[in-house]
């Protein structure tokens, strides 16, 4: 059978079993809807969390980002995962102690204000489209890709089977569809990367691969990466590039902008007990530690694979995958010169980085762009995204693998899109209208509410995957920076300071909030030209301007609750309830 | 002070302990030995690993996951030992 047969069957067949959760699922009240219950097994909120959180980033582009990285990419390895530590011993118990359904709720009850729910509403808005906007695109790519259509009704495909499971079943629903959407793509992330491997290295776990020597030479793998690149002018795979001020910062603001993420920290609001809580967070870890270990494995081979199969062969002999992906435009080649051989080396092959393709073909028939091309040597360019979807074509692995590959990325980004909107749609049915607008409304009103916002929020989500404004890729640092700046301080104070009050919490976030926007705004939009160390505070990047931005906040939540009333005395017994576990 | 005032301060005494040395810890594995340390670690070499860079790209990982499991360990037993557990 060809890939194209075997990937619809089998991307069929995962959307089928999705939908069939989702039947056998579905709410029935608003505590379903917001939060399963309460009722979900740690190993599975565990599952279900890992694939709430391991988005189409995590699965298509991390390691490929990672591989042209190499070192640096080390930021989005412990950023990403060393969250989850805050998470489990500084936020999952007390917030599950605290027992109500989402994030702003802890907010506005711990700092008795409805403004500061507000805020928090907002921050969470903001961070959840921007986060969704990328699922949706990462859909299209792969629907594009794989079972050639176009990525609109890629787009329009993943909007209807979400929309089924999210809106019918809520966090219900969607708890039990991401813990099959969890063993699908770890499977389908696993099963390439042992592959690869043991054709590169023997070795079938490609943790240790990673650090073992190749079977057609008698060098490590890793000392090859670095012998090749330095061949063809990049720097080595091992060593930093950028400044470890900035290193630091970028791996700090990831961390603590996870652990400040409203659609992971909801999670923890499902299973029954504070010690379950816990429990749950480490089960997370551990299944999303499967993925981000064989990451950087997955990374190391395909760079060295690519390198191999693509500098200096012929354009006219490249395998098949290549001219696939030139064809969807997400790698180019630009010979100049005009030897048919493509030469892969290092800085852009074209003026303004992305090809801009003509209709024509060149004389190889390879397409031709309209951009000036540069004056270095490299003809090739590629996307970043491609790595993890081609990787087992470079490879040559047999054609169920690349199918499989599909349905992993598809679940993916369904999950994560599917776990976003849950907290979009419950952050406007629940904490603005419920808790701040309209208090009057029914639980049967309200779930009815919900419904229609989780609605609305899809269909929002759709047209930022098919019309995706050009910004998507440059706020994707707003989602991490803004948590790590508003959210994550708010309650971590909440929780472990007794004095802080509504107007320390309320400048806090929005002073934080302020000033990491302000900050990422000017370097991304009104000056880009600036963006470079030169120009950064203290040569920090946008990326990790985050951090600071926590800073600020606490500094500034800090003096103005010193110097104002101290919160009621209910606040205290609230703040001494949610730190005793077994306390009614 | 009764009693049950004088569990509950140490209850939450005794967390904020284990919660302190776990993320030192945490700091160390991650920023300390995968950012900061890591240029004397990657003169040390095992298999075809130079050590900072392992921390930085797997080792930390592993460690955040044991500290996970760590937590959830001293946690259950100090939530015996003070009898505040949910059941």
């Amino acid at each position: 059978m060809d890939t194209q047969t075997l990937t619809y069957i089998i991307v069929g067949a995962a959307f089928a079993l999705y939908i069939g959760i989702a039947i056998w699922s579905k709410a029935s009240s608003t505590g379903e809807f917001y939060v399963a219950g309460g009722g979900v097994h740690p190993i599975a909120n565990g599952m279900a969390t890992a694939a709430d959180w391991m988005s189409a980033a995590s699965f298509i582009s991390m390691a490929g980002i990672i591989s042209f990285m190499g070192r640096d990419g080390s930021v989005y390895l412990m950023g990403w995962t060393g969250g989850y530590v805050l998470l489990a011993l500084l936020l999952a118990p007390y917030l599950r102690k605290f027992g109500k359904f989402t994030v702003p709720d802890f907010i506005g009850d711990r700092y008795y204000s409805n403004i500061a729910r507000l805020v928090a509403v907002i921050c969470l808005i903001f961070i959840s489209f921007t986060y969704i906007a990328g699922q949706m695109r990462g859909v299209g790519i792969v629907f594009s890709r794989f079972l050639e259509v176009d990525i609109n009704t890629g787009v329009i495909i993943g909007m209807a089977i979400v929309f089924i499971y999210a809106v019918l079943g809520g966090m219900k629903g969607i708890t039990y569809t991401q813990v099959a959407q969890y063993c699908v793509l770890i499977f389908a992330y696993m099963v390439p990367a042992i592959f690869i491997s043991i054709l590169m290295t023997g070795n079938p776990i490609p943790q240790l691969g990673f650090g073992s020597k190749l079977l057609t030479e008698d060098i490590y793998l890793l000392d090859k990466l670095n012998l090749v690149l330095n061949d063809i002018g990049f720097n080595s795979y091992t060593e930093f590039s950028r400044s470890k001020i900035d290193i630091f910062c970028i791996t700090a603001a990831l961390m603590i902008g996870t652990a400040g993420l409203p659609h992971v920290i909801v999670r923890f609001f499902t299973v029954p007990r504070v010690k379950d809580a816990r429990t749950s967070a480490g089960w997370a870890l551990i299944f999303i530690a499967i993925l981000y270990t064989t990451a950087p494995a997955v990374s190391s081979f395909a760079r060295l694979n690519f390198v191999n199969t693509i500098d200096n062969s012929s354009y006219i002999s490249t395998p098949s995958w290549f001219k696939n992906w030139e064809n969807i435009g997400l790698i180019s080649w630009t010979d100049k010169n005009d030897d048919g051989i493509i030469q892969y080396r290092s800085g852009n092959a074209l003026e303004n980085v992305k090809p801009k393709f003509s209709n024509q073909r060149g004389k190889f028939n390879q397409r031709l762009t309209l951009n000036t091309p540069t004056e270095n040597d490299n003809e090739i360019y590629i996307d970043r995204d491609i790595m993890v979807l081609a990787n087992p074509e470079i490879a040559r692995l047999p054609n169920w693998v690349i199918a499989l590959v599909a349905a992993g990325a598809l679940a993916a980004a369904l999950s994560t899109a599917a776990g976003l909107l849950l907290v979009i749609s419950s952050a406007i049915s629940h904490d603005l209208m419920k808790k701040t607008l309209k208090p009057s409304i029914s639980e049967k009103q309200e779930l009815l509410l919900a419904r229609i916002s989780a609605a609305t929020a899809i269909i929002i989500a759709g047209i930022f995957g098919i019309y995706p404004p050009a910004f998507v890729a440059q706020v994707v640092a707003f989602a991490f920076g803004l948590a790590a700046a508003s959210i994550f301080p708010a309650i971590v104070m909440g929780i472990f300071s007794k004095r802080m009050n509504s107007y320390g919490a309320i400048t806090g976030m929005i002073s934080g909030l302020l000033f990491t926007a302000s900050y990422i705004i000017f370097f991304k939009f009104i000056s880009p030209e600036l963006n470079n160390s030169e120009y950064w505070l203290l040569g920090i990047s946008p990326e990790g301007i985050g951090v600071i931005g926590m800073l600020v906040n606490f500094i500034f939540a800090i003096i103005i609750s010193s110097i104002s009333k101290a919160p009621p005395i209910e606040v205290y017994k609230l703040v001494d309830n949610i730190r005793l576990p077994g306390e009614k | 002070m009764d009693n049950k005032k004088i569990n509950k301060y140490s209850y939450w005494n005794s967390n904020l302990k284990i919660v302190f040395t776990l993320l030192l810890i945490w700091f160390l594995s991650s920023f300390g030995a995968g950012i900061i340390f890591s240029d004397q670690l990657d003169k040390i070499k095992i298999g075809g690993f130079q050590i900072g860079f392992w921390f930085a790209q797997q080792g930390s990982i592993i460690i955040f996951v044991i500290l996970i499991v760590v937590y959830c360990f001293l946690m259950n037993r100090l939530d015996k030992k003070f009898d505040i557990s949910e059941e």
